[in-house]
């Protein structure tokens, strides 16, 4: 039998459907692969329970749209039973007593879960280097990060250790490590997917998205997790279109904007040279290349590092070892339990961010910050929805760099912020995004392409995706590990 | 000695009466094993997020409604910071700048207040207190302390409570007592809680400052803390304001400061002085949605505006002739004017059921909730009074047992053997016996001590063994001394 864990979700369940394969083959194989790789990666916090996943993938439901698929789990997603750690030492010896919603519909729609990956200390980070488990490493060259914060969805997907996976999108988090791991990843429109279970990083921002080698499995894994959830008061009453029909179109008679905000100084010259190519390759396919503006671009930065870490001042407060995770010994009384467990117990990127949110909330600064800031974000939200009068899906570079070292960027926080800078303003904005393979560097490490969406516009985002992979390569490459 | 007068506001803190907590699906109930009422959402576990519930926004719009309030078309949730074992997340949701319900007014009225002053004419009985504003929060565990540690019951954490904030309108411990009494009144009639204060469902806290009379200016505030019924309320006032007048008058300057009430011992003490106030961080909180009351939910609130006490009292006035006094007092309790309405319903004489209701009735010890008498019968005894069938002193008569046993008033009259003697022959010949036993009082009559009567009516009633009818003896008598 070749090599069944370079499959894609789509072609695996052909094969299911066929019964060439079984979904035990499925899990074996993976399992053995993940055995193989996951020594190099480290990109599995808790690597799957061999005897369970087996006996899932046995009781498996072949007739549902997942039937028999293993998929991975950001470790900040609550699966009932199992750790979640979010990296962070504070939650060490937490069991989550609940289902998050998109884990009950991944059930429901008969995957498998196997293992929890790996990010960057509840999310916060672009690198993965901020995880109490250590770097993730990139599977294309293992001395670079796989970048962050969902690094280790992105490296078992691009590294074949898994077929899929969740992860989470808050600034960058699912686009960013998929463009430096060379797969698809989508951060769905906020309100699209339910956040009921997901530990809450910035609640305005975050949104869960899929992780997969196609843009085929993206549809398939977003027709599943969508919809509206009740206990998820953001989450939006509107029905989930099949979003597989979307790819039947090709990219003829597409608008495609090119804003020019997105192309200046700071972007490296081989992902500026690959994502012209790719901008070309579109209009080469059919597609109308359209000159747009996003004038507010160059705040996005700003905006997102005062809304972002304010509201995670506030989500991050309910860690204090009172009720759950780790706790300190032997405390003084209340005050130094709730001081020396969150001070051994969250990383220094976490502590930076929940200083910068308590001060950017202070009475006094409350205005100048996080009131103008919220001022600024309607600016940029306004700025794509002008931009969508004018074309179906905005094209641009996914991460101003490829993949760089381990420990590159760790001394100098802000470098590391700008890691994002081209995919903040989707989640300040609301709308939808996808980073799918645009090409390698010289020394082959894969670039992205960003492609984003208005609001609701996913099926726009994932017609383009997938008329531009159908007609490239990029995506077939494996690396070695 | 310069004249000093006391410048009080309260903020109330209501238990809203709902079935689920304020944003899960857990039981709003106490009195259930510690923990038993909890879930990953009220215990604040990663990843879960609230969901507002609709009937605690209702009641809250309609206490705005009951209490004049203007109801915002739009409002917001927003997380208040802070760090306390008793708060699950380590922030409250609450309302900041946005609440539900703004300004509005509590009116008083003459049986809200004490007793002991409801004859003095000084008091402005219907006095009315601005309110600031009415907002919805969630509530905090419990904590207890033991001697090594300590223990937290989550049930009561999360639940809805509504806060209700008082302008410094209140002048006296006396109207402070009769704003938490109305307060409650309403509160009660709206059904929104039960506003025990013994049972923590409404709690209290007071702000309290004393200037000399004329001035313009506050005083320090001080605010009191653990007050445990509307009298402690009261008292804690006058301990407070005596307190600050002492202090004031010797030139001790009065620091801003949290006291604690001590119910056994009648006096406040110092918690903790207010060296700064708490930055709270409010922002909006990102997982709820801005709350747009315009239509369903304000609709609903008003749809069950109850009649308030004031109009109910009006109605009960002209649809029943009972007397202000009666009315009011009946419109004191929702449950008794629903109670006296079925009551008197067939009643010839209104005023008569009330007058049973609420002298003879309560006389026994009773209580509205668990009075166990067919409301009908109250009707039946007082139309056998009036019907002349029984007089009022056997109806009194019959009324402990009607009473104590839920029998009608018509059955007893039997079993008592109280048929009253209206026969005008038979009661005839009982007068002639009277006036030939007491040459005494005929004469006195005829010398026109018309009141010697009463002591030959007296006379009757005796020989009757209490069943005659007095009227008829009376007009009898009369006749036959006339004659
Ligand atoms: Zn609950």
């Amino acid at each position: 039998m070749s090599a069944l864990y370079t499959e894609s979700v789509a072609s695996l369940r052909r094969k299911l459907a066929a019964k060439e394969i079984t979904a035990v083959d499925v899990a074996d194989q993976l399992l053995a692969r993940i055995e193989q790789a996951d020594g190099k990666l480290n990109a599995y916090n808790f690597k799957p329970d061999a005897a369970k996943v087996r006996a899932a993938a046995q009781a498996a439901d072949l007739s549902k749209p997942l039937g028999g698929v293993p998929i991975a789990i950001k470790d900040v997603i609550n699966v009932q039973g199992d750790p979640c750690t979010c990296s962070s030492k504070i939650l060490q010896g937490y069991t989550a007593p609940y289902d998050a919603t998109v884990i009950k519909k991944l059930r429901e729609a008969g995957a498998v879960l196997v293992g929890r990956t790996n990010m960057d200390e509840f999310a916060m980070g672009s690198s993965t280097e901020n995880s109490s488990w250590g770097v993730t490493r990139n599977p294309w060259d293992t001395d670079r990060i796989p970048g962050g914060s969902s690094g280790g969805s992105a490296a078992v997907v691009g590294g074949h250790e898994a077929f899929a996976a969740l992860g989470s999108d808050t600034g960058g988090s699912i686009r960013q490590p998929a463009a430096l791991c060379g797969c698809v990843g989508l951060k769905p429109t906020y309100g699209r997917v339910s956040r009921y279970g997901l530990v809450a990083f910035a609640s305005s921002l975050d949104q869960i998205g899929p992780f997969t080698k196609t843009v085929e499995d993206a549809a398939l894994l977003m027709e599943v997790i969508s919809g509206h959830d009740p206990k998820d008061n953001t989450s939006v009453n509107r029905p989930v279109p099949k979003y597989t029909d979307a790819l039947k179109q090709d990219l003829r008679g597409m608008k495609l904007g090119v804003p020019k905000e997105y192309f200046i100084s700071g972007i490296d010259p081989e992902v500026e040279a690959a994502t012209k190519a790719a901008i070309e390759h579109f209009a080469k396919q059919g597609a109308e290349i359209v000159d747009i503006s996003l004038p507010h671009t160059e705040y996005a930065c700003a905006v997102y590092y005062i809304i972002a870490p304010a509201e995670a001042s506030a989500n991050l407060a309910r860690f204090e070892g009172v009720r759950y995770g780790n706790r300190v010994k032997n405390p003084k009384d209340i005050l130094d339990l709730y001081r020396s467990t969150r001070e051994q117990g969250f990383g220094p990127e976490v502590k930076r961010r929940i200083i910068l949110g308590t001060y950017v909330l202070s009475s006094g600064y409350y205005d100048a910050y996080y009131n103008r800031a919220q001022k600024v974000r309607q600016l940029i939200k306004r700025d794509f929805e002008q931009a969508f009068t004018k074309c179906d899906a905005i094209l641009t570079p996914t991460s101003p760099t490829a993949a760089f070292k381990v420990g590159e960027k760790t001394s100098d926080p802000l470098q590391m912020y700008l890691a994002d800078i081209f995919t903040i303003a989707v989640n300040l904005a609301g709308v939808c995004g996808i980073s799918i393979p645009c090409g390698f560097t010289k020394s082959k490490l894969p670039i992205g392409l960003q492609i984003i969406g208005a609001q609701w516009g996913e099926e726009n985002v994932l017609r383009a995706a997938h008329g531009y992979e159908q007609t490239t390569e990029w995506h077939k490459e494996v690396p070695q590990i | 000695m310069a004249e000093y007068e006391a410048v009080i506001g309260l903020e109330v803190h209501v238990q809203l009466k709902t079935n689920t907590k304020m944003f899960c699906s857990c039981k709003n109930e106490f009195g259930g094993a510690p923990n038993s009422h909890v879930c990953p959402v009220c215990l604040g576990m990663p990843g879960v997020l609230p969901t507002p519930n609709e009937e605690a926004i209702i009641k809250t719009i309609l206490t705005g409604e009951m209490l004049e309030c203007q109801i915002a078309p739009r409002c917001k949730f927003d997380r208040k910071n802070y760090f306390y074992p008793d708060m699950p997340k380590n922030y409250q949701i609450s309302q900041y700048d946005e609440p539900l319900c703004a300004n509005g007014a509590v009116t008083l009225n003459l049986l809200a207040f004490p007793k002991d002053v409801q004859n003095d004419p000084k008091v402005a009985f219907d006095k009315k207190i601005r309110l600031e504003r009415i907002h919805l929060e969630e509530d905090v565990a419990k904590s207890f302390h033991y001697e090594t540690a300590s223990g937290i019951d989550f049930n009561r954490a999360g639940t809805p409570l509504m806060e209700i904030v008082s302008k410094a309108d209140i002048a006296t411990p006396e109207e402070a007592f009769a704003y938490l009494t109305a307060l409650k009144q309403i509160l009660i009639y709206g059904g929104v809680s039960d506003a025990d204060m013994e049972k923590g469902q409404m709690r209290c806290d007071v702000n309290v400052s004393i200037r000399p009379k004329g001035q313009k200016e506050y005083g320090t505030k001080v605010e009191i803390k653990n007050l445990n019924s509307i009298s402690a309320v009261r008292k804690s006032l006058h301990y407070e304001i005596l307190r600050q007048t002492a202090d004031v008058e010797a030139g001790v300057p009065i620091i801003q400061q949290t006291r604690r009430w001590d119910d056994g011992r009648g006096e406040t003490f110092m918690m903790r002085t207010k060296e700064k106030a708490h930055d709270y961080r409010y922002f909006p909180d990102p997982d709820l949605l801005p709350l747009n009351t315009e239509e369903g939910l304000h609709q609903t609130a008003k749809s069950r505006l109850p009649e308030l006490p004031a109009a109910k009292k009006s109605r009960l006035v002209a649809a029943y002739a009972v007397t202000e006094y009666q009315a009011s007092v009946l419109a004191s309790e929702v449950a008794l004017a629903n109670y006296f309405e079925k009551a008197a319903a067939t009643a010839k004489n209104k005023s008569a059921v009330a007058n049973f209701l609420l002298n003879d009735y309560f006389a026994t010890g009773g209580d509205i909730e668990n009075i166990p008498v067919n409301p009908e019968f109250f009707s039946e005894l007082s139309n056998l009074v009036e019907e002349g069938k029984i007089n009022t002193k056997q109806a009194k008569e019959v009324f402990p047992k009607m009473v104590a046993e839920n029998k009608a008033p018509s059955v007893l009259v039997k079993e008592l053997g109280l048929s009253q003697i209206t026969d005008t022959a038979a009661l005839e010949a009982l007068c002639d016996q009277a006036i030939a036993a007491n040459p005494r009082s005929v004469a006195d009559f005829k010398a026109g001590k018309t009141n010697a009567v009463n002591a030959l009516k007296g006379q009757v009633m005796k020989l009757s063994k209490g069943q005659a009818n007095p009227q008829v003896v009376g007009d009898i008598l009369l006749k036959k001394l006339s004659a």
